[in-house]
């Protein structure tokens, strides 16, 4: 295209205009009136699009769903979903990006702890609010997320005194090699030392490994009671189906996984697993009414044969937290509705949760059960609601 | 160590030798003997192992009584769908890109990325779960050791790896093609000049590499996941493998497979897996130092 200077003028006054306009705050104002931003921040490319895609369907589910229901203080909830795309830089990047341009009144997003930590800076520095939806290692409070899924020692504690009752006195610990694992195996060493049990093995293997043959032999040889395993991702579909292969199986071996859920039983293939132990916050199979509604509610919008683990239950219940924190504080101010989800209850699908009176956790339940052949799980143990604890001294 | 233990353990690098002869015998081919360093070799294997899984729905869906052999079909169609796509690649996209070793590299990087995305789009981004036929399920106890198990997925491995290889040495020095293709690759010039076509060589082996590689993939689906990314936990074995053993040498490839294979799972053993990780790429680093063209280099003048 050719311009003539005239030509040129004129284009670039009226894209000056344009923009001017869209910095007058009476405009924006106008537009925003009968809605509230919040946005949604999770990898929908790359390596943990596997297991945040999902969260994502979980956390429009609720935000539509409210909507129905007439929306957050007679407002609707505008959404933008940023990709994260699974790089930590990026995901600092889109959440300046969320709070500095969009003004989001909140954002419900990360999965990795690794994201966390990036976002981390930039929701205090802009005073931003951020929901983590992902059981985590513990050891941080930001007075500007709120974490609601399990944090280290509610997951790891209740389930190792279980197993340590139930199942035997020897453990063998297994995970992939980064800070979540790590964590775990740092409190069950101390843990497991604490209550008089014994830990005969301890490995780590990078993410993505894919041969655990000697591994295998190495748990045979130590012949634990209980095989305590963190291992994650796309490493577990390789140690259960080489387990098997080897002739490890529920039948000879207890084994208790803290990171399989229901999701992802399809990939490692439910044959492999069933028998096996899960540790979790919650089950798809948990029943009472909420999650009776939750789960067919779910289903009916992305189809029967989805399956809901943890994590995207607990990003659908970050959404009904912070609308029920807005509420109660009457305002979209990040340090009220902080203030006012402060003890803040709810009967959530898996069971009445409430926040902590400071620590910005959840009190939860830790459920352990075994694997069935269709991949679901059958409740075996349920502990009370178990103070969180981000900062244990054991 | 109880002797089934040790047994177990043998077999075990056994195992892991003809896993990584497996994965590495294609790109031997392709970048060892064409000098091509194709980045998308570990997807070309997911897209083995895909197609593996969508036989598998297909024998699901239309011959449920044809199960047990699913499995072997899904190997040959493994092997077709990615020699097709590496003709097919090689034609649009390598051939014009010989002699760029760095544009080589970009363009096979952002392929590698494309394909992510692809089966990411086309199968979902979870792992998809391929059954094990049943007859290859579980482990065989030998009459004289019976509380060792020697897995019968890993069996197969070590079999099909001997017949891949055993495949490929005859292609290559028994048969006009094998003769065509190292005539192509020692001096394109004079095989030019003698009446090779030289191009259909060139397709040919690259494609019959990507086949390799899809054969890798397909079996793989018995040991791990099958997922966008699977690729790319095994495109670095691989080419630990190809550059240990020396880049031109297909000799020098399984030799390479056989060391590091036994070493790791050695190491595996004795200490964690990330150490043991660690410690075979610290082993390789040296290894190359002192021998930069490889352990077993073929000597030749340049």
């Amino acid at each position: 295209m050719k311009l003539n200077r005239r030509q040129f003028i004129k284009s670039t006054a009226a894209a000056t205009a344009a923009t001017a306009l869209q910095g007058f705050p009476f405009i924006r104002s106008a537009a925003a009136a009968d809605t509230v931003k919040v946005g949604i921040l999770h990898s929908l490319t790359g390596t943990v699009a596997i297991a945040e895609a999902s969260v994502v369907d979980a956390e429009k589910l609720a935000i539509e769903e409210i909507n129905a229901a007439g929306g957050v203080m007679g407002r609707k909830i505008e959404l933008i979903t940023e990709d994260g795309a699974s790089d930590w830089p990026t995901f600092a990047e889109k959440a300046r990006k969320l709070l500095e341009r969009d003004k989001v009144a909140t954002i419900f997003g990360c999965y990795t702890s690794a994201s966390r930590k990036a976002v981390l800076p930039v929701m205090e520095r802009y005073k931003g609010l951020l929901y983590y939806p992902t059981y985590y290692e513990g050891l941080e409070m930001s007075p500007n997320i709120m974490y609601t899924a399990q944090e280290g020692t509610q997951s790891a504690i209740a389930s190792l005194d279980w197993l340590y009752k139930n199942r035997g006195k020897t453990f063998y610990l297994i995970g992939s090699d980064y800070i979540w694992p790590r964590t775990m195996n740092k409190i069950a060493n101390l843990h497991l030392k604490k209550i008089g049990a014994k830990v005969v093995g301890e490995s780590y293997y990078p993410l993505g490994s894919i041969e655990f043959a000697s591994e295998i032999n190495k748990i045979k040889a130590a012949k634990p009671d209980v095989i305590w395993s963190t291992v994650v991702g796309g490493s577990n579909v390789a140690f259960y189906k080489q387990m098997q292969a080897a002739g490890i199986s529920s039948k000879n071996q207890a084994l208790c996984a803290m990171a399989v859920s229901e999701e992802e039983a399809s990939g490692i293939g439910a044959e492999n697993l069933e028998g096996f132990m899960s540790c979790m916050g919650y089950f798809q199979s948990v029943k009472n009414p909420a999650n009776a509604k939750f789960v067919k509610a779910f289903k009916a919008k992305y189809g029967a044969n989805r399956v809901i683990g943890d994590t995207m239950e607990c990003g659908y219940i970050s959404v009904y937290l912070w609308k029920m924190a807005a509420e109660k504080a009457g305002s979209f101010d990040v340090p009220k509705v902080v203030a006012a989800s402060s003890d803040l209850a709810m009967d959530a699908p898996e069971g009445k949760i409430k926040f902590h009176g400071n620590n910005h956790h959840l009190w939860k339940h830790a459920r352990i059960g075994t694997f069935r052949k269709d991949g679901q799980i059958d409740m075996i143990y349920e502990s009370p609601l178990i103070e969180p604890n981000p900062f244990p001294k054991i | 160590m109880t002797p089934e233990i040790l047994a177990m353990q043998a077999f075990n690098g056994l195992s892991l030798f003809t896993i990584l002869v497996l994965m590495a015998l294609g790109l031997a081919i392709v970048f060892g003997l064409m000098g091509v360093i194709n980045m998308a070799h570990g997807e070309l294997m997911a897209m083995g192992a895909y197609t593996t899984y969508a036989t598998s729905l297909l024998f699901e869906k239309l011959m449920p009584g044809l199960m047990p052999v699913y499995f072997l079909v899904g190997i040959l169609l493994a092997f077709a769908v990615t020699f097709a796509f590496g003709f097919a690649l090689e034609r649009g996209l390598i051939r014009f890109l010989y002699h760029r070793p760095l544009d080589t590299m970009l363009a096979t990087w952002g392929l590698s990325l494309i394909l992510q995305q692809a089966f990411r789009h086309i199968f979902g981004p979870k792992e998809v779960g391929v059954p094990t036929v049943s007859w290859l399920q579980g482990a065989w106890s030998p009459a004289f050791l019976p509380d060792a198990q020697f897995p019968l997925s890993r069996i197969f491995i070590v079999m099909l790896a001997l017949l891949v290889s055993f495949g490929v040495y005859m292609l290559l020095f028994r048969t006009r093609w094998g003769l065509k293709i190292r005539a192509v690759t020692q001096n394109r010039a004079m095989s030019g000049a003698a009446g090779i076509n030289t191009e259909r060589v060139d397709a040919f082996t690259f494609a019959l590499g990507c086949g390799l590689a899809g054969i890798a993939g397909s079996s793989f689906t018995m040991l791990a996941s099958t997922g966008p990314v699977t690729g790319q936990q095994y495109v670095v074995d691989t080419f630990i493998v190809v550059v240990f053993g020396g880049v031109e040498s297909l000799l020098g490839t399984i030799l390479s497979a056989a060391i590091i294979g036994q070493l790791q799972s050695t190491f595996e053993y004795l200490m964690t897996g990330s150490m043991a990780k660690a410690s075979i790429l610290l082993l390789v680093i040296v290894a190359l130092y002192f021998r930069p063209n490889g352990l077993f280099a073929s000597k030749v003048r340049r």
